[in-house]
């Protein structure tokens, strides 16, 4: 549950005046900060939200895990495959996420409405049109679509948004001993960046000042050549 | 502010935007440089053009640059360019962005003048609504900077363009190539210049009404309905709304105050402006569901079962009158027919544009008219945009994109007296429709006196009779001595006719009635609420203009009334000295100086039967 998520569970009390009709999905990979599963647990309670918890403990008691499998494996078997389960269990066709286009270049092609075939795959050469706030998908059973109201904004827009709307989140985007988080991902594989920036009016003007890439401590996308156009035909958010 | 760049492929098109991104400091540090660089290296000369070129590449490679929406900035304000690389791409731009474009920006090589593909580019946004054009006339180097050429194609081109209806804001020499003009004017080259430079006179343009400026639209989108409160919850797509404001719910023509504005976190503001998602209560109880859209009775949109409009197609299938699709506009969803089609033109290859085109394909503009089975609430685009744009899906696939276009206002409705309400039936329209074996309409006639209405009226009225079905016709004779016996023909009176007129024929059709009316009824806004009466009822309406030249009706002259009209006896005449404004969305025209009564029935039979049967 990190910044983008805690956003997205923002506009959806917002929606809904309130109260969020739909259950929130937490694909647990086993291997999450302690501080996340706190937030979680906190979250749930504050805001009175059906949280769903799902782990591939198939996979996991096959032994995939950082300790032995490289990080596009683990992130597919753990976070994909969990992902696919989940939908299939709840028979769930719509999946809202709060990714955006400007965390990755795949991300970059996505639509608001992005639909995905039986086996959670994108096909993004073959998109439907979408303006003027309008679309249309055929949903034949097994398939699902992503819903993704986020996608046009931007790190610094989400900052500004937690600020002003005085969102809270996990403490680990603030700075500790010159270090912060930017993304929460797997603990093994997700690195902290060097910085003093230990309040939101601090990230923003870091962030604005910056060049690096916001997933550049996510070693996952960065383990081979195209890893995470790999990673999101399969499913990955 | 959004400006589309069209132009011919050879008239610097690129140049020219690569040189404004160059000059207004738009580029990424160090771009140009590298350009330069590189182009060195490979032994080619440096040209602006490759700037589009390079950020094309870069959003190839997946880099998260959009070539369609490039920004730049001037003193004044903040531009997006809406660029079309390629003419495939044109059409699909043009429907994400150009439609909804501020401006445009015509470029023509000095050199060479307008071409063929110039006018056609005049067209398309003659037809996608842009009314503010800047020709910026490209190349003067190549013309040697001559104010005789300059002023040929002002003069050549402008004149087009006003034939299409268009004025251009301004025409600008420029040249791409030196810079000459583009941000800061070049007295040495053309100092017989004393007009704008490009970006001057992109900057004089006007800025577009902002959303908040413009009437209330309030879509609705859901209602949260809880123990005792429902809540009506959607996005403000227009102007504001307070509490206490007396909102009209259009289709169904239902008032109601707002009791509160609902937010989360609560918040104490009072109003509510355009982008705000929101709920509302009201403080009167009426049945309001998604699709309805709530305004301000005297800004009120227009509430339609036909449309006109410009398409953009974008479906594999090509489009063809009589086909049915699904029409999306705002929060509205209901099925409609194409029954017309008018000018097309390919935006591809920008072929001419085809006067009785059967179909529209794919990468096609096209005018159209759609009939909705249900009443469509709507704006002309260029009074509300957001109400004023639709997209037509087939169930599965977005094909369409449409801008709304020849609306007809109702007048406004004077409603003196508060707190009635329309009582609802517990025999349903449907029901009575079951029975009948029919629906009920209203069959509007419109035409001069003397055009033939009442003969067609009559002889309509017994075919209907003889297919067993409920039908009656409403004419002068019959409302003009009792219902409407205390009005006279000034306009205000005759405008009260129709409404009066309007409102049996809707209660007769209501009751399951296929109404035919025969009057006058010469002024557009009268039949357009007549229309939306109808519809408010959920009833059939059908308007046939019953067309005859003045001097055929005046040689008829069945009563008698030209002659007291042309001798002054009579005062206020349709036709002589009172104007008759002829319907250009009939549903149905029959000329009665060229068809029999006969045939005009029989044609109307044909279409009218088929709206009319289960």
């Amino acid at each position: 549950m990190g910044k983008d998520s805690n956003v997205l569970l923002w506009l959806s009390l917002k929606a809904f005046l309130g109260r969020v009709p739909y259950p929130l999905l937490h694909i647990d990979t086993t291997y999450e900060f302690p501080e996340m599963i706190e937030f979680r647990e906190w979250a749930a309670k504050h805001y009175g939200i059906n949280v769903i918890v799902k782990v591939n403990t198939e996979a996991r008691e096959r032994g995939v895990g950082y300790e032995t499998h490289d990080p596009v494996t683990v992130t597919h078997e753990l976070k994909t495959v969990a992902l696919k389960q989940a939908i299939t269990e709840h028979k769930w066709n719509a999946l809202i996420t709060g990714i955006r286009r400007d965390e990755d270049p795949t991300r970059a092609k996505e639509r608001y409405f992005s639909p995905r075939d039986a086996d959670s795959e994108w096909h993004y050469k073959h998109q439907p049109p979408q303006f003027w706030g309008q679309f249309a998908i055929k949903n034949a059973p097994g398939e699902h679509v992503r819903v993704q109201p986020l996608l046009d904004w931007t790190e610094v827009d989400i900052w500004c948004y937690i600020q002003r709307e005085q969102i809270p989140i996990p403490s680990l985007y603030f700075a500790r001993n010159g270090k912060r988080y930017r993304s929460l991902g797997c603990q093994p594989i997700t690195h902290p960046v060097a910085s003093s920036a230990s309040t939101i009016d601090e990230i923003i003007a870091e962030l604005e000042a910056t060049r690096s890439s916001e997933r550049a401590g996510r070693a996952q996308d960065h383990y081979e050549p195209h890893a995470m156009q790999k990673l999101r035909a399969k499913g990955f958010m | 502010m959004k400006i589309v760049f069209v132009g011919h492929v050879d008239h610097g098109k690129s140049t020219l935007i690569g040189r404004i991104l160059d000059a207004t400091g738009s580029l990424p540090e160090g771009k140009i440089e590298a350009l330069r660089a590189s182009c060195k290296t490979q032994g080619r000369r440096f040209e602006y053009a490759f700037v589009l070129d390079a950020l094309a590449e870069e959003q190839q490679q997946n880099v998260t640059i959009d070539t369609t929406q490039i920004q730049f900035r001037t003193a004044k304000r903040g531009y997006t360019i809406i660029d079309a690389p390629g003419h495939e791409e044109f059409i699909k731009n043009m429907v994400t962005g150009a439609a909804s474009a501020d401006a445009a920006v015509i470029v023509i090589a000095a050199d060479e003048g307008a071409r063929e593909q110039s006018r056609r580019h005049g067209q398309l946004l003659s037809l996608l609504g842009i009314r503010q054009l800047v020709v910026a006339v490209n190349k003067m180097d190549l013309a040697g900077f001559s104010a005789k050429m300059f002023q040929r194609i002002e003069q050549e081109y402008g004149a087009f363009l006003h034939e299409l209806g268009l004025n251009a804001r301004a025409f600008v020499p420029v040249s791409a190539e030196t810079g000459a003009n583009v941000t800061a004017s070049d007295r040495e080259a053309m100092p017989w210049f004393n007009g704008p430079t490009l970006l001057q006179a992109l900057d004089e343009l006007e800025a577009p009404p902002s959303t908040v400026d413009q009437p209330l639209r309030f879509p609705i989108q859901d209602v949260y309905r809880t123990e005792n409160r429902r809540i009506l919850v959607g996005r403000i797509e227009s102007g504001t709304l307070r509490v206490g404001d007396e909102l009209l719910f259009s289709p169904r023509h239902k008032t109601a105050r707002v009791a509160t504005i609902e937010r989360w976190p609560a918040s104490a503001a009072e109003t509510a402006s355009a982008g705000e998602s929101i709920g509302i209560t009201l403080r009167d109880h009426i049945f309001i569901e998604r699709g309805h859209v709530a305004s301000h009775k005297i800004d009120a949109p227009a509430e339609t079962n036909r449309v006109h409009a410009t398409l953009f197609w974008l479906g594999t299938e090509p489009l063809s009158v009589g086909a049915r699709y699904r029409l999306k506009l705002a929060t509205q969803d209901v099925e409609c027919q194409v029954v017309a089609l008018g000018k097309v033109v390919d935006a591809a290859t920008l072929d001419s544009a085809t006067a009785n085109a059967t179909e529209l394909r794919i990468n096609e503009v096209g005018e159209v008219t759609l009939q909705t089975r249900a009443p469509l609430v709507l704006d002309n685009h260029d009074r509300v945009p957001t109400m004023g744009r639709f997209v037509l899906t087939n169930g599965d696939n977005l094909i369409s994109g449409g801008v709304v276009s020849k609306v007809v206002y109702a007048r406004a409705k004077t409603v003196k007296s508060e707190n009635i309400f329309w009582s609802e039936s517990e025999i349903t329209a449907e029901g009575r429709a079951q029975r009948n074996q029919h629906r009920g309409a209203v069959v509007w006639l419109t035409g001069l006196s003397g055009a033939g209405k009442s003969t067609i009226a009559r002889a309509l009225e017994r075919e209907l009779f003889a297919l067993s079905m409920h039908t009656y016709v409403l004419d002068g004779d019959n409302l003009r001595h009792g219902l409407n016996a205390n009005l006279g023909f000034a306009p205000e009176d005759r405008a009260e006719n129709i409404r009066r007129v309007a409102e049996v024929a809707k209660l007769m059709a209501d009751a399951g009635t296929v109404v035919i009316t025969s009057f006058i009824s010469p002024y557009r806004a009268d039949r357009a609420r007549a229309r939306s009466i109808a519809l408010q009822a959920g009833a059939e309406f059908v308007e046939i203009f019953v067309d005859a030249p003045l001097e055929v009706c005046e040689q008829r002259d069945p009563k008698g009334l030209y002659r007291k009209a042309r001798a002054g006896d009579l005062k206020g005449f349709t036709g002589i000295d009172a104007p008759y404004e002829p319907p250009d969305d009939a549903e149905i025209v029959v000329r009665t100086a060229d068809e029999t009564p006969g045939e005009c029935v029989d044609r109307i039979l044909a279409q009218l039967l088929s709206r009319l049967r289960l």
